[in-house]
């Protein structure tokens, strides 16, 4: 049940360097909270009791988005109504724009980050209730059980957990090519979008690259495909306010109706943001039109594995890549 | 570790306060100001029953640290009437009887208010989607859009 937090020590840093020293002092034990939606629902619901709460939120280098000519960056701790409301990123990149926009409700985006919503823990109702299961340590999954109720989790990548990458700017963030920058040790590194986030045959635990001692401090975006051709959709049980069972993020290059190449992402599906590698290769070359469309939903959901509840949203997938292939006509 | 001191403003008045840093800006709201018309309905950021403005963004009191406070404009549903002269969302509210049990009217108030503020001439559509985020459990939604159409327009001077 939903409760008041645990007392926990409240550090605000000046600079990442004091944030980063906080985090080697701590170990373990420390946090770290920006808009801390999903922190404050762990502790509530005290399945998660840090002794010491970081709140890098006010840190003036993790906010801002910025033109720096090559490439767009945002700062992790930029709002998502930031990102929505930003005429930079709509310009470049309205695929994430959109998706900032159909996150949660307006509250969370005024609060949330694009640094939390990327790097949020999973939403499976087992782990999040507590169960001791694989990703919380235990040796169990209770959502792929003949009776577990599981609906809303993966068709792809299942390595015991069967969880879903839950957000909705992730998809496309890896469609852009997006760069995320972490603070690992006090040193900036630069990781691809697509390895930040990792399935549970590499970590059980993680749903990104992150680990004790690191912050997420910024994302990049290439121009690569600034001004492409763009199409987001999410399907959710509610048309607002809620996880999304699959969504879609699209970027392409036309000429004409030629597709000249094409990058697509679906999350809700795996744990990490899927990349539709096969209708990527399949629509490059050829002409938008309803024979596209048909190939593109015939290769989207190959492989999918479906669990006891989760079967419909193969045709999800499938309709969603050749709505996306259609808008491009 | 020892309390916080904070020193914000509510409504319009210089505040101060100490709190616990694992206190919510709703607990200070709540239980160090007395301020209880923002409501604890999920304390999970689902219904928006404890909906407050800060610095102008509509946020849930209840994800949101009391020390975060510091130095923000807070703005409560106790601070939307002016004396007795209530907030054309109130008498909107009341005249369509936009509320059933009440719980939810002070975030549902305070949410169309922040539309109103941003957005002057809403759809429909536009009022339904803002208001997603604050839940209903009457289910008295009908009323509740039509009322916030209603102001709308009426604040516009139509």
């Amino acid at each position: 049940m939903t409760d008041y937090m645990h007392a926990f020590d409240l550090y605000v840093p000046a600079s990442l360097e004091d944030a980063a020293r906080l985090l080697d002092e701590h170990g373990t034990n420390a946090w770290i909270v920006a808009g801390g939606k999903d922190s404050f629902d762990w502790f509530k619901d005290r399945h998660r009791q840090p002794q010491a709460v970081i709140d890098i939120s006010g840190l003036e280098e993790l906010h801002g988005i910025r033109d720096h000519g090559g490439h767009i960056s945002i700062g992790a701790a930029t709002t998502l109504t930031e990102i929505e409301e930003s005429e930079l990123l709509r310009e470049h990149f309205p695929v994430l724009t959109q998706a900032a926009a159909q996150v949660a409700s307006p509250q969370i985006r005024n609060a949330g980050t694009i640094g939390g919503n990327v790097s949020q823990d999973a939403r499976c109702t087992y782990y999040r209730d507590g169960f001791p299961c694989y990703r919380a340590g235990g040796d169990a999954c209770y959502a792929n059980t003949p009776t577990a109720m599981n609906r809303e989790h993966a068709l792809f990548g299942v390595s015991r957990c069967v969880a879903v990458t839950p957000s909705d700017t992730a998809p496309a963030l890896v469609a852009l090519e997006a760069e995320m920058v972490i603070s690992r040790n006090g040193v900036l590194q630069t990781v691809p979008s697509e390895a930040y986030f990792v399935g549970p045959d590499i970590d059980i635990t993680r749903m990104t690259v992150l680990k004790e001692g690191d912050i997420l401090v910024a994302v990049h975006i290439p121009k690569t495909w600034a001004g492409a051709r763009s199409y987001f959709e999410k399907i959710a049980d509610r048309q607002t306010w809620d996880f999304a069972l699959v969504n879609i993020a699209l970027v392409a290059k036309t000429e004409g109706t030629q597709v000249v190449a094409a990058r697509i992402a679906c999350g809700g599906v795996q744990c990490t943001p899927r990349r539709l590698a096969e209708v990527e290769d399949l629509v490059q070359g050829e002409t938008v039109g309803p024979d596209l469309e048909t190939l593109a939903r015939r290769v989207a959901a190959r492989g999918a594995k479906a669990l006891n509840y989760n079967q419909f949203k193969i045709p999800l997938i499938e309709n969603l890549a050749a709505r996306a292939i259609r808008s491009l006509a | 570790m020892a309390k916080a001191h904070v020193t914000t403003t509510v409504n319009g008045d210089a505040v101060e306060f100490l709190c616990d840093a694992e206190q919510t800006l709703l607990d200070v709201l709540r239980d160090e100001l007395y301020l209880t018309g923002s409501k604890e309905g999920c304390a999970s950021g689902d219904c928006g029953a404890c909906s407050v403005i800060a610095d102008g963004r509509l946020v849930c009191a209840c994800l949101m640290l009391g020390v975060e406070a510091e130095g923000l404009a807070i703005e409560t549903i106790e601070g939307m009437a002016d004396g007795d002269q209530l907030h054309p969302l109130q008498t909107k509210f009341l005249e369509h009887a936009a509320l059933q049990c009440g719980v939810c009217t002070p975030g549902f108030l305070v949410a169309a208010k922040s539309l109103l503020e941003r957005n002057p001439d809403p759809t429909e559509i536009e009022v339904r989607y803002w208001l997603a985020g604050n839940l209903c459990r009457c289910t008295g939604y009908d009323k509740i859009v039509r009322a916030v159409l209603d102001t709308a327009e009426e604040m516009r001077g139509g």
